[in-house]
């Protein structure tokens, strides 16, 4: 489908590794043109563009180079594969810098020896374009692509993939990359994240690889379930440990992303304990062997904590008043997800006004985010008195009433979505929102109902200041003032940009 | 030679028509080809017996199949013909056929799906080789889909809006051709021998293998004739309420109606072209000559959205190798799918729904979005290809490309959307319908819940149970997933994808809601970005096709038009875009904006750093030009300025 041919045409870089033994050499394509590269041309290039528009002009295509992984045998093939793809000859071509060198064929090679006595920071420079697999054929041509392979600065950032095959659609990381990078470069690694499958096993595995980062100085930690959280299956003592040593060894963690895990009240003091001066990210959604107290802890402590995620029932005036003191860092976003499992089994707590003020006082510019799945009878604890919140998700239906008094008490919104309402029409809420939140730019609705009339109530008085205007098109009835076709330029004269309702497809 | 030459020329031909879709002998373009000047025609459909019962087709689509044969069949009869239902595969057998009854011309409806298209085309070269003139009309559709695309760009239109841009541009379709009568016949004729019956009969369920009892009478008859009788009721009952516009759900449309046409149009039994031209002539005479919305063929220009997004793209119904497919790390959840496809998931509207399928072949299609967005994106996160396997087996009107196209729309998959939104298993039924007879009719062993607990019965006091004479857990299954659990899970695994897709700063704020607004497409066949799962940083290219679907001489005035590209470090966005826009304002992550004109590329590259504005280049062809950080302005690079940052 999308072949070479369809890459439009633009110049590109591309970097192919020439194994001649003879002649050590970088063979370079500008615009499909091959020609050769010494040292000093490289440096040249790299001087004279300035590396960002180094960056701009060319990428650095990881064409396979057909290097196995192991090391080559000497002498055993002379030229690896040079297949040129069928779209390069559609390419336009111009004029190559004067300062690289030109072969237009082989039989212009230069003879010294330059391939291998690149100096480490060229080629450093080209692996950092390359992919991790080009990364390692290309390490297997000499000894010195080999010593660049293992420089550091290649190593700060790793993700590791873990999936079963029985779970999983994707691939895993190799076990053997995996054992390497234990071995070799776990002192290197700063932004390590694990994305597991459903599978208990995978989740294990992302314990076990965790509990062997011990010589580590790990920056950003994320461990992220890519469909079921099986972190949660992972029984929480092993867990625990594994964390812990992470928690432990690096001492200078800044962010954190530990949702939908058995993560407890003790792991987090020893979190707090060794990273309270770096800490500037924890997003723990879903974390149900928290506490109040233990999430308390980590806001007393960690006074540069800036983003926080957390559950509703983590929540307590307690945590806004520590986020808010004087010696804490103005917090940037706050993110809570209010869930409840079976009607009327959870009973949610109310935030007083006066910790809300003291948050906002403290850090006027948060965000507080709030997701909420909940059925609509356990709405009345929210927004009785007015809360600063920003950014509101309806997952569930919400209840008409609950709308009403977000427009009277939300003075900060800036997002809504309403992914659901019962049949009564949203008119009167959506025309006081619009009246009152002055900040609203984004407004999105799923299953629920608004006249025609009553929406172009609400665009009209919003007017060009929502930037994301995203209706389903069932959610707009139509009545004596406009019809659905009418509304569309209409909406759009008050955007002033043109706007449609967003569909479905009628199948 | 020169005798020989002129015998061929003055010789009618024999033909044969290949019916495949386009059952039917109104506005059958390819069949009247068969049939002007020839001396005989034959109608061939090919079934394969032994297909029949491996292949994953319900039993229902075989009956409607069966049903459309026979009434072609009779149709052809009441003018001397007779249809040859030929067991065996097209390519073995057609070779055969041209030597056996002296063929000389070869007509079928066009096929627009690749690998319809293959097998056509294998098809023509054996009947050249056999010095037969192939003839191929295109009818299953209302426009020539390679036009669309060309007019497009070479690129299939990914958005419906757009679609309906370039729609508004062509031509209006073709008139519907007469129907096949005796007069258009004229002399020419089929051969039809003695043991027609058995050797060209149209077979019946039992012989192709199918156990047919118990097995209720059809909900959905198939056939021509029958289609015919349901357009008119169809045109009636919109002419009698007068109102064109989408038809809002109720209990009622959740059941089959005798005026639904959509498996009819899926087999060709009713020619699209018709219903397109029937339904502007009522709304003209209704609406008094007013020109017709294109939301008044809604229905049929979505059919012809999914077919064109399709028509070159063979691997358009898998994830993998997909290039308009996002990877979503769907679960592999055997146990979960079965429950799902067999109704037993626990959620009385779910399972109501899925027995309608499974029983009737046929649901309404804000039914069809409710199972789709519970099996993917909703609630299992399994994956939308598993789904689309079940439908193609169970569902009337399941096409290959409206089925795969309408499961990735519905898993998120492509053709996005600008905020999640998934359906509730138990609101979204109790709001269409309050009542829940819907759920008593498919479900009767619910029938004795109340309409307030039959959405949700596990919620149902025992008494409330014991009285219903239905305990959940033992007489209907218990809910097999915590649904707002699972969507409060799913909506996360969702945002996470498409941040990285866009690839945003990696764990850090993500304000908002609302999901990216270009439309991004990995280029699947771009070296290393599949077939590198284990990398470090997770490098790709992304081709970032824009959708305007303001585009067009009327909105000349509004140029400007945003793209939002979160970027990360290591990605590179190629942004191509159509003929029709002149300017964009390319907005990365931060604060950068740059745009430029047509058929020049932009390269863009996020940076990790939060504040350091992004370095956005642009390469021209020719001369080679470049632009470092800093907007600039000139007279082809012009910058809307106060844009807002909306994450």
């Amino acid at each position: 489908m999308f072949s070479r041919a369809h890459v439009p045409a633009r110049h590109r870089l591309s970097i192919r590794i020439w194994q001649n033994f003879a002649a050590k050499q970088i063979r370079v394509f500008w615009d499909g043109m091959p020609f050769y590269v010494d040292e000093e041309a490289w440096n040249k290039l790299f001087l004279e563009c300035g590396s960002n528009d180094f960056r701009g002009h060319c990428s650095f295509v990881s064409e396979s180079c057909g290097f196995p992984l192991n090391r080559m045998k000497r002498g055993r093939s002379k030229c690896q594969h040079f297949t040129p793809s069928e779209g390069r000859k559609k390419r336009h071509r111009s004029v190559p810098p004067a300062h690289v060198q030109t072969g237009s064929s082989a039989s212009q090679r230069p003879t010294e020896e330059t391939w291998g006595s690149l100096p480490h920071h060229v080629v450093l420079h080209i692996f950092q374009h390359l992919s991790l697999v080009d990364r390692a054929r290309a390490s297997s041509v000499c000894r010195r692509w080999n010593e660049v392979f293992h420089i550091p600065e290649l190593w700060r950032r790793f993700e590791f993939e873990l999936n079963q095959p029985a779970t999983s659609y994707l691939r895993s990381t190799h076990p053997d990359l995996i054992q390497q990078i234990i071995k070799r470069h776990a002192q290197h690694l700063q932004y390590v994240s694990f994305k597991v499958d459903s599978c208990t096993e995978s989740a294990e595995a992302a314990c076990n690889i965790l509990s062997q980062l011990v010589n580590c100085t790990i920056k950003t930690l994320g461990l992220i379930s890519t469909a079921r959280p099986s972190f949660m299956d992972v029984s929480q003592s092993h867990f625990v440990s594994a964390l812990t040593v992470v928690f432990v060894n690096s001492k200078s963690l800044s962010s954190i992303k530990i949702d939908d895990t058995p993560v407890d009240d003790p792991s987090l003091k020893v979190l707090v304990a060794n990273n309270s001066d770096t800490l500037k990210l924890l997003k723990m959604s879903s974390c149900p062997h928290v506490s109040p107290a233990g999430i308390l802890c980590v806001a007393d402590q960690c006074h540069g904590l800036r983003e926080l995620a957390l559950n509703y029932h983590l929540l307590s005036d307690e945590l806004l008043l520590a986020l808010s003191s004087e010696k804490h860092v103005h917090l940037e976003h706050l993110r809570i997800d209010v869930v409840s499992e079976n009607p009327g089994q959870t009973q949610f707590h109310a935030i007083k006004k006066s910790s809300w003020d003291a948050l906002i006082h403290h850090s006027p510019q948060v965000s507080i985010v709030m997701y909420f799945f909940l059925y609509e009878e356990e709405f009345e604890p929210f927004f009785c008195e007015e809360t600063p919140v920003t950014h509101l998700y309806f997952g569930r239906a919400v209840s008409k009433d609950m709308l009403g008094r977000i427009g009277m008490n939300c003075p900060r919104l800036v997002e809504l979505v309403v992914c659901a309402n019962g049949l009564e029409p949203l008119d009167e809420e959506l025309i006081r929102i619009a009246e009152r939140c002055t900040s609203l730019t984004a407004i999105g609705l799923g299953e629920c109902e608004v006249t025609c009339s009553g929406f172009m109530e609400f665009v009209k008085m919003c007017g060009g200041r929502l930037s994301q205007l995203s209706i389903m098109e069932e959610v707009l009835i139509p009545d004596n003032t406009y019809s659905i076709e009418q509304i569309h330029s209409e909406v759009s004269k008050h955007l002033g940009r043109i706007w449609f309702p967003d569909m479905m497809p009628t199948w | 030679m020169f005798f020989l030459k002129g015998d061929s020329v003055n010789m009618a031909p024999n033909s044969i028509h290949w019916f495949r879709k386009g059952l039917r002998l109104h506005d059958n373009p390819a069949l009247q080809e068969a049939v002007r000047g020839a001396d005989t025609v034959r109608c061939v459909y090919f079934l394969d017996p032994w297909f029949a019962g491996s292949s994953n087709l319900g039993v229902h689509r075989w009956r409607f199949l069966l049903q459309c044969l026979d009434d072609l069949d009779s149709n052809l009869r009441k003018l001397n013909s007779r249809l040859f239902v030929i067991r065996g595969q097209p390519a073995n057998v057609f070779p055969r056929l041209f030597k056996e009854w002296k063929i000389s011309r070869l007509t079928f409806e066009y096929d627009s799906e690749p690998f319809g298209k293959e097998r056509d085309a294998a098809i023509k070269k054996l009947a050249m080789e056999a010095g037969v003139e192939v003839i191929v009309k295109i009818s299953h559709t209302l426009y020539n889909l390679d036009k669309i695309t060309e007019l497009n760009g070479g690129q299939p239109p990914l958005t419906y809006k757009r679609f309906q841009t370039l729609i508004s541009r062509m031509d209006p379709p073709e008139m519907p051709v007469e129907t096949l009568s005796n007069t258009i016949m004229g002399c020419c004729v089929t051969p039809v021998s003695e043991d027609h019956g058995d050797k060209y009969g149209v077979p019946s369920l039992e012989e192709l293998g199918f156990d047919i009892e118990g097995l209720p009478s059809a909900v959905w008859p198939g056939g021509e004739t029958e289609a015919l009788t349901r357009i008119e009721r169809h045109l009636e009952r919109k002419a009698w309420v007068a109102n064109f516009e989408r038809p809002r759900m109720n209990a009622n449309s959740l059941l089959a109606s005798p005026t639904g046409l959509s498996p009819y149009l899926r087999f060709g039994c009713l020619s699209c072209r018709l219903f397109y031209f029937k339904l502007t002539d009522l709304y003209r005479k209704v609406k008094k000559n007013n020109t017709p919305p294109l939301s008044l063929y809604g229905q049929l220009l979505w059919r012809e959205f999914f077919y064109t997004a399709a028509t070159t793209n063979p691997r358009f119904d898998k994830m993998e190798g997909n290039p308009i497919c996002v990877r979503i790390p769907w679960d592999k959840n055997p146990e979960a799918l079965a429950k799902w496809a067999e109704a037993k998931t626990g959620f009385p509207w779910i399972d109501a729904i899925m027995t309608q399928l499974r029983q009737e072949g046929w649901i309404h299609h804000l039914a069809r979005h409710a199972v789709a967005c519970f099996l993917t994106r909703g609630d299992l996160w399994i994956s939308w290809e598993e789904g689309m396997k079940v439908f193609e087996e169970l569902l009337l009107d399941a096409d290959w490309s409206v089925n795969a196209g309408s499961w990735m729309w519905l898993s998120c998959s492509s053709f996005f959307q600008q905020f999640f939104h998934c359906y509730c298993p138990v609101g979204f039924g109790r709001r269409t319908d309050p009542n829940g007879d819907f759920i008593r009719r498919y479900l009767p062993i619910l029938r004795g819940f109340p309409a307030k607990y039959i959405y949700d019965p596990w919620n149902a006091p025992d008494s409330v149970q014991a009285a219903a004479k239905c305990i959940i857990g033992v007489h209907y299954p218990k809910p097999m997933v915590n649904h707002a659990e699972a969507s409060r899970l799913n909506i996360e695994r969702m945002k996470q994808i498409y941040q990285q897709l866009s690839r945003y700063r990696g764990l850090g704020k993500n304000f908002t809601i609302f999901f990216c607004h270009a439309v991004f497409f990995p280029l699947a066949c771009f070296p290393g970005y599949h077939h590198m799962p284990d990398t470090g940083h997770s490098s790709g290219l992304y081709r970032c096709n824009v959708s305007h679907d303001m585009a067009g001489p009327q909105h000349s005035g509004n140029r400007h038009r945003n793209v939002y590209c979160m970027l990360h470090e290591y990605h590179t966005v190629n942004i191509t875009y159509s003929l029709y826009i002149p300017i964009y304002n390319i907005l990365c992550g931060v604060q950068q904006a740059t745009c430029c004109t047509q058929e020049e590329v932009l390269q863009v590259r996020g940076s990790e750093s939060r504040n350091e504005i992004l370095t956005v280049k642009m390469t021209l062809s020719p001369p080679l030009t470049s632009y470092n950080g800093k907007l600039q302005r000139s007279r082809r690079f012009m910058l809307p300025v106060g844009t807002s940052r909306v994450w």
